[in-house]
């Protein structure tokens, strides 16, 4: 395998392996805690790269899953102080530890190339040449068997636990009924999210890992309502960001997890205005339909109620109409000529007149309330 | 001390101290409304969406000069900022999912324009990376004098919109109801929380802003019940933060400021949580163990008067180890005999002998009848 | 429903509200509303959950666009006559633990004739005081407002649009949640402002008290069924047709209602 296609596969992996617990961050609008992570997670790496000093040891990865757990449950316990605010608690939490992960390295390990540019930035350039060496043979990236095994857990996890976790998510309260902790299942899912960040964020950098976790959920929620449909639109979505964005920072010969976070911005950024049911198109072509329909009931109950001699030409019928419904000219028109088309009214000689559906839709209407 | 001799005197530590004071206090100002109206994470947002605008604005003037940076970073914060506005209210991703969505992906796009940068021929990178991770100490002179002049917009504004924003941040509704445009004064303050950040990011950078903006005003909260007060306290916790931090890192070897300063200013809010007026933890803690030893100190003059009701002579001294009272420690015990003691309702006869006095068993009589009333009711 | 021209809106009705519709997405929340307010009376507006109380409320000053129909406040449109229109909206909307004191709040009201920029100062700060006085207030003007009860939180909430010095007064629900002694202190503040010659709109919950405290009411299912003095309105045929429901009215005894 080229080195070219070794690092989309990684990025491919890498977006599914984070799409999935993703989902249910963006679901449950602990979107924020990913970022909190991805940033908390430093001294707990450090303190672990101190006891090892062996930047590719597991215990690094224990050590992120509990420095995870532990953000968790700094910013509950402030929370329930009851003096500050969850967003605001995270605010704070995440800033501070990642400051005393900075002097810990400014203070001990100077010397040593834990760069801190890579943590934010992450290069998946450097990826190939890592290599997993088993028994003496090159059996490819070891960013790829990290997160291939990190994805795998992911998939155990939330297969396993998958009715827990969505009723841990939407309803705590049945879910204590049942007889589930959700306590325990939040924590152990955020111990989830924290390895699955720090394996993503060697590979990809702390930023990538955010704007994987949240962009292609957040698209695929855009288009479908089930959760297992999102899930799997989420990850491909992810895995065409991981690859386009390689395409664009091919071209462009820039920053690779840049542009895949780019690229997971504007496939967003496609979802949201042409989402068929919730895109900012659809919705406002919903809603002009929306009002027409109102406009055109409230048209025919009013032709209904009130005498033919105002609606004698056009001109008399637009200020008429104008004056009761404040309805401008251009807009009465339209509604008018809609509620035509309809088959609703009739213009004899300029008159405006109900036809005999308009009159039943009218009587209709009237019952309604 | 070495450091307030340099304060005034050293050209690099004055510099330093200045700017990271006002802008500890724009940020404390500010981060006070941004926290009230629930927008706590917007500022962490808007410092990662400044990147593309420091890079583009390098691209594409080609200079480094302060002014023109901080402009650039201040369009595509606010730019962020509607945006995160605008998906939350247009669809059903949530405001933290806005929030985050978008903080990703104009930092990763910062990042390919400044990768893109860093292949052209004679561009350096490194005025741009300090705004990436707040590098205080390579502040200038003419730096300090911009930041001051845009923190005072900032603070005049703030004074000059005051009302204003009292309103709309607590009754947006009725505010509309009295004929004001909302969303206009909405943007003055979101504008104005902007500035906050882009100048914040020079001392503590992009990743700790939140901080800054979180910090001081979660602190001024816990001591005041009133907007003005809390204002004015976030600012001087944010300055003070910035030169404490300033100091921090000047007397210590291999210490980043803007960490330095995150630190005091989240040691601040622990503090604050604590010990702030009556809502305090601590002082909480000591209501309860007050409340608790109130019990305590029934339940040990108490047990002497159930001793001294099995003998004939009720005010003879008594061996304190014939005194047991359930899970009392040695401490809070000799500590609680004091306090009988003192009331005077106990008397200590040699070293380890106690006896009731008469007001201590009056009292302790009303107790025991008391007691008994309470078991009696329903 | 008018028949005919609509007749140029009277400067004295207190509020003229003429083919009003208001839709949320499809769904008509206020459909072709007439209502007539005429100045200095007490008007209850009472309907069943969802059926565009507030919504009218809203609608009157402004917050909201509707469909069609029009709203004068005393023959003007609300742009026109902000001065004029007093707020006090649902407490459970407001952050109760924002940092402002009773004063504070109360002071809001006079930040509509203050304009931009300008502070409020020592007359603003007695008239404050002296809306305080009239809601019995004013011994609580420098507590946070966390620390009142609902009743008093409410008396507040009156307190700010009574600085305003309006001529109608739009009140969402005022009642709810209060005790007996803030409910009974209210309708006699209520009745003095009535006595001053100021309008008062009220959406109310509690079908019981609408003939004690109010004058007129006006029936409403997103639909107005109907208006006017509660005497002639106020009937079990009317309650009937508003709430859908089986109503029990017991003249002089109060009214209890079940919905389907």
């Amino acid at each position: 395998m080229t080195p070219q296609l070794e690092i989309q596969l990684i990025a491919v992996v890498t977006a599914a392996a984070c799409a999935i617990p993703g989902t249910f961050l963006v679901l449950r609008r602990m979107a924020m805690l990913t970022d909190a992570i991805s940033h908390s997670i430093l001294p707990g790496i450090v303190i672990a790269f101190f006891i090892t000093h062996d930047l590719a040891s597991p215990l690094l990865v224990v050590a992120a899953a509990v420095m995870g757990v532990i953000t968790v449950w700094l910013v509950e316990s402030i929370f329930q102080t009851g003096n500050l605010r969850q967003d605001a608690a995270i605010g704070l939490v995440f800033p501070a530890l990642f400051s005393i992960g900075v002097i810990l390295i400014a203070q001990h390990a100077g010397h040593v190339h834990l760069d801190l540019d890579a943590v934010l930035m992450g290069e998946l350039a450097f990826a190939p040449f890592d290599r997993m060496i088993i028994a003496g043979t090159d059996v490819g990236p070891k960013s790829l068997w990290v997160m291939t095994a990190i994805l795998l857990l992911n998939i155990a996890v939330i297969t396993a636990f998958y009715k827990e976790l969505t009723i841990a998510a939407f309803d705590q309260g049945l879910a204590s009924l049942l007889g589930i902790r959700p306590t325990l299942i939040h924590y152990s899912f955020m111990a989830l999210v924290s390895i699955t960040v720090v394996g993503a964020f060697d590979a990809v950098g702390s930023i990538l890992v955010i704007a994987l976790f949240i962009a292609p959920p957040a698209t695929a929620w855009l288009f479908t309502d089930r959760l297992a449909v999102m899930i799997g639109a989420g990850t491909g979505i992810g895995a065409a960001a991981a690859i386009l964005g390689y395409q664009m920072a091919h071209a462009l010969d820039a920053s690779i997890s840049g542009s895949m976070a780019t690229v997971a911005g504007i496939l967003f950024a496609v979802g949201f205005l042409i989402a068929p049911e919730y895109g900012v198109v659809a919705k406002w072509h919903r809603r002009r339909e929306q009002m027409l329909r109102a406009r055109i009931r409230m048209l025919v109950v009013h032709l209904l109620h009130h005498e033919t001699k105002d609606l004698r030409d056009e001109e008399r019928w637009v200020s008429t109409l104008h004056q009761h419904l404040t309805w401008d000219a251009d807009v009465t028109r339209r509604t008018v000529y809609e509620a035509r088309a309809a088959g609703l009214v009739q213009i004899d000689d300029g008159d405006l007149r109900l036809t005999d559906t308009g009159l039943e839709k009218a009587r209709l209407a009237m019952t309604e309330f | 001390m070495d450091f307030f001799h340099d304060l005034i005197f050293d050209y690099t530590v004055r510099t330093v101290s200045l700017g990271t004071i006002l802008i500890g206090a724009t940020s404390g100002v500010l981060g006070s409304f941004a926290v009230l109206r629930r927008q706590s994470l917007l500022g962490d947002a808007v410092s990662h969406c400044a990147l593309p605008g420091v890079a583009l604005a390098f691209l594409l003037t080609g200079r480094k000069d302060l002014m023109v940076l901080l402009t650039g970073a201040g369009l595509t914060g606010w730019l962020g900022a509607q945006l995160v506005t605008q998906i939350d209210k247009r669809t059903r991703i949530a405001y933290d999912g806005a929030l985050g969505l978008v903080l990703a992906v104009f930092f990763g796009f910062g990042l390919v324009v400044l990768t893109f940068i860093q292949k052209m021929p004679n561009a350096s990178q490194a005025g741009l990376d300090k705004f990436l991770f707040g590098q205080a100490a390579t502040m200038l002179e003419r730096d300090v004098i911009t930041i001051a002049v845009l923190g005072a917009v900032a603070m005049i504004l703030t004074g000059l919109f005051w009302k204003e924003w009292k309103l709309i941040s607590f009754d947006p509704e009725y505010a509309q109801g009295l004929g004001w445009r909302v969303s206009m004064l909405d943007a003055s303050l979101m504008s104005c929380l902007v500035l906050a950040v882009v100048l914040g990011l020079q001392s503590v950078g992009v990743v700790l802003m939140s901080a800054m903006i979180v910090a001081p005003a979660a602190a001024a909260r816990q001591w005041t019940d009133r907007l003005a007060p809390m204002v004015a306290i976030a600012a001087a916790i944010g300055a003070i933060s910035g030169l404490s931090g300033a100091w921090v890192s000047a007397e210590t070897a291999r210490m980043p400021t803007g960490p330095a300063i995150v630190l005091v200013a989240a040691a601040a809010v622990v503090l604050s949580l604590a010990f702030g007026s009556s809502r305090g933890l601590v002082w909480t803690w000591i209501r309860i163990r007050q409340r608790r030893s109130g019990v305590r100190v029934e339940q040990l003059l108490l047990a002497f008067f159930n001793l001294a009701n099995q003998h004939e002579d009720p005010f003879e001294p008594r061996e304190l180890a014939l005194v047991k009272i359930v899970d009392m420690g040695r401490v809070e015990r000799d500590d609680l005999l004091g306090l009988l003691e003192a009331r005077g309702w106990l008397v200590r006869v040699g070293a380890s002998h106690w006896a009731l006095t008469e007001t201590g068993i009056e009292i302790a009589r009303s107790l025991e009848e008391r007691r008994a009333r309470i078991a009696r009711e329903p | 429903m008018t028949i005919g021209h609509p007749h140029v809106p009277s400067a004295e009705t207190a509020i003229h509200i003429e083919d009003l519709t208001v839709a949320y997405q499809e769904q008509p929340v206020l459909w072709d509303i007439d209502l007539d307010v005429p100045p200095g009376i007490l008007m209850a507006i009472v309907g069943p959950n969802g059926a565009g109380k507030t919504t009218l409320i809203r609608t009157l000053l402004g917050l909201i666009k509707p469909l069609a129909g029009h709203v004068y406040i005393f023959g003007r449109k609300i742009d026109e006559q902000r001065g004029l229109v007093g707020y006090v909206p649902q407490r459970s909307g407001l952050d109760w633990d924002f940092p402002v004191n009773v004063l504070d709040v109360v002071m809001m009201g006079s930040y509509g004739a203050l304009g931009l920029i300008r502070r409020p100062g020592k007359a603003e700060r007695l008239q404050a005081l002296e809306a305080l006085e009239r809601v019995g207030m004013e011994a609580f003007a420098g507590r946070h407002i966390g620390r009142l009860s609902g009743g008093q939180q409410q008396r507040v909430l009156i307190a700010r649009a009574l600085v305003q010095d309006a001529n109608v007064y739009l009140m969402d629900e005022p009642f709810q949640g209060v005790d007996a002694v803030t409910e009974r202190a209210i309708v006699a503040l209520l009745k003095d402002m009535r006595a001053a010659g100021k309008t008062v709109v009220v959406v109310h919950h509690d079908l019981q008290t609408v003939p004690e405290y109010f004058d007129q009411v006006a029936l409403l299912n997103v639909r107005c069924i109907a208006a006017g003095p509660v005497a002639t309105v106020f009937t079990e045929e009317r309650l009937r047709a508003t709430y859908g429901g089986r109503t029990a009215f017991i003249p002089g005894l109060g009214v209890s209602h079940s919905n389907e």
